[in-house]
């Protein structure tokens, strides 16, 4: 210690915002490894096409229901067998993989921008807004999710991207409440008020005093509904008001194949897998992606 | 003598509560009718227990919130919400908790930048961060702690930070709201030089808050004594301290800690309770609890009266 307050004062370089992020982010081993997880599917749905051996609509007549390679009747043509179209399982889960990052991307977007927004707004807003606001948001709540979502779908037509407009809409409550619970109790510290001596306006103090006290259980949030989008939307496929077959979504698939569960359990099991696998990777780095950016969870 | 650069005349600040379904809205009157001027390189100190109207006092101010009547005049102007946004370059404020009054997610130099950002629109990012790091080493703190989150620093610390950035706008008035109660002693001695430094230097007002009067005892100029929303006794810091004359003053300086044990110790001990700021008595608001009242106290509250040493009390003391 006496060597270092020895040396004369110098101004230390930060290391950058990222590589800080990566350190705290790496202390968490199960956000690490959903992380990778994560990253192997992204690299599944970006490189589809190439990564898939067949074409994922194509059928093989004479391969129908075609057990994995490693059982027996299977064949390494079709590592993960055929399903009862004789189309290849491998090639519709990569296919599927696309729909799925796609579903909880857009659905995360535009919940969470339109629940912080809304909810910001409501914080800040007289009080007969903000009892306007939270009461349409809790008819909303008030609705069993899927239901409300198989409504909305029905009302503009069964296809992905209805189904993704319907689940982002009942998305939306869950982030207007959190992103208000969060201001309201931000708001009443020091240093919003302290901002408001030094003369921030209502915009600055939304977006650049506030907001960022409060993104914390939103990002942990959003990271779980992303993997709750994927679901509902696999949900919705499954009741037939997703994707519409033959696109290879997992919960389309999961649906298509419900009759065979007990003949070929690998119809069923592999799509239900990769929805386990994908949500479970997911939940794990949003628990990592907290804990990193998270300041007071910091050491100095 | 020269012009005072904050001078309030019966400012008050009343609430409205709303009470049950059933019960009509109740008024707190937090602050019933303070008058007091600041001079320039001067502390003014304010000091009252819990719930006398201190912070109120120090809010409106700080002008974050609204006088309920009352004017105050602030550098010449005369203020009011219109008037606020031009003024905030000259009153500042400084909380009691540094734990809560910086911001978690900003570094130290954004947190000093942020009034300049605001405020100077024309100054260049070099400016600002030569400015900030120009404050940082005039409050004590060293260079590299400019990168630093607030979570990183012990409560003394904070505490600088959050000066160094109510100076950054080179106000002519600081209103310490409490600013060393959070601390541990040794370091409140350490704050209370930084900021008597910081006074000689720059020339400050302070209007200083507290209800520590052997802090008020060491840094203030003047003293006046809050009871429920009113100024009770007001005089230079010698004379109070001295001679207090209002019996709720000498009550309060009788519990303060001496660190002499052959002193004589007399202590006051006050009976009942403060009364509710929803229900102020209509005399005298401390005649509940004073041993010096008649009826005379209790039928109309006295004003405050006298040259230099002023007090409101029908029964003075000394």
């Amino acid at each position: 210690m006496a060597e270092l307050s020895a040396t004369p004062p110098k101004i230390e370089e930060r290391p950058s915002a990222l590589r800080e992020f990566w350190y705290y982010f790496s202390e968490n081993r199960g956000a690490v490894f959903g992380l990778w997880v994560f990253a192997a599917f992204v690299f599944c749905a970006a490189f589809a096409p190439l990564l898939a051996p067949y074409d994922p609509t194509e059928q093989f007549r004479t391969h129908i229901l075609q057990p994995p390679a490693w059982q027996e009747g299977g064949s390494w043509a079709f590592p993960l067998g055929t399903d009862p179209l004789g189309r290849d399982m491998l090639s519709r889960l990569i296919m599927g993989s696309r729909y799925s990052f796609f579903v909880g991307i857009v659905v995360v977007c535009v919940a969470v921008t339109g629940g912080v927004i809304v909810g910001l707004l409501s914080g800040f807003a007289p009080k007969w807004v903000d009892t306007l606001i939270m009461r349409v948001m809790d008819i909303i709540l008030s609705f069993p999710s899927l239901l409300l979502a198989l409504v909305l779908v029905a009302i503009l037509g069964p296809s992905l991207t209805n189904a993704m407009i319907a689940i982002a809409i009942v998305f939306q409550p869950h982030y207007v409440r959190l992103t208000r619970a969060s201001v309201l109790s931000e708001r009443q510290k020091d240093y919003v008020t302290s901002a408001r001596v030094a003369g921030a306006g209502k915009a600055r103090l939304m977006f650049k005093t506030v907001l960022p006290n409060c993104l914390a259980p939103i990002i942990v949030q959003a990271a779980l509904s992303f993997s709750t989008a994927i679901l509902d939307a696999a949900a919705l496929g499954f009741l037939g008001m997703g994707a519409q077959p033959p696109t290879p979504e997992w919960g389309t698939m999961l649906a298509e194949a419900r009759e065979f569960i007990l003949r070929a359990w690998w119809v069923v099991t592999f799509p239900g897998l990769a929805i386990l696998v994908t949500v479970l990777a997911i939940n794990l780095m949003g628990d990592g992606l907290r804990d990193a950016l998270d300041p007071k969870l910091k050491r100095s | 003598m020269t012009a005072p650069i904050v001078q309030a005349s019966a400012l008050a600040r009343f609430y409205t509560v709303k009470g049950g379904l059933l019960s009509k809205p109740a008024t707190v009157k937090a602050l019933s009718g303070v008058d007091f001027d600041l001079q320039p390189g001067k502390t003014l100190a304010i000091v009252g227990e819990s719930g006398c109207g201190k912070s109120t006092l120090a809010r409106v101010v700080t002008m974050i919130e609204e006088p309920t009547s009352g004017s105050l005049t602030i550098d010449g102007v005369d203020i009011t919400p219109s008037k606020w946004a031009q003024m905030r370059e000259t009153v500042q404020i400084v909380f009691q908790d540094p734990y809560g009054s910086l911001n978690p997610r900003q570094r130290i130099g954004q947190i000093l930048q942020e009034p300049l950002i605001i405020n100077r629109r024309d100054m260049s990012a070099a400016d600002r961060e030569a400015r900030a790091r120009e404050m940082i080493n005039l409050v004590g703190l060293r260079p590299e702690h400019y990168d630093r989150y607030p979570h990183m620093f012990s409560g003394g610390q904070r505490q600088r930070i959050a000066i160094a950035r109510a100076l950054m706008l080179n106000p002519k008035v600081l209103v310490l709201d409490e600013p060393v109660s959070a601390l541990d002693v040794s370091i409140q001695s350490q704050i209370l030089n930084l900021l008597v430094e910081l006074q000689e230097r720059l020339n400050l007002a302070y209007l200083f808050i507290s209800h520590d009067l052997s802090v008020v005892k060491h840094f203030a100029d003047d003293v006046i004594v809050m009871y429920l929303g009113r100024a009770v006794e007001r005089a230079p810091k010698e004379l109070l301290f001295a001679t207090p004359r209002h019996p709720y003053s000498k009550a309060l300086l009788s519990t303060t800690p001496r660190a002499d044990p052959e002193a004589r110790k007399e202590r006051i001990k006050l009976e009942g309770e403060l009364p509710s700021p929803m229900n102020i008595p209509k005399g005298c608001a401390f005649a509940q609890r004073c041993w010096l009242a008649t009826d005379e106290c209790r039928a109309a509250p006295p004003e405050l009266s006298g040259t230099t040493h002023q007090v409101a009390c029908l029964h003075p003391l000394g």
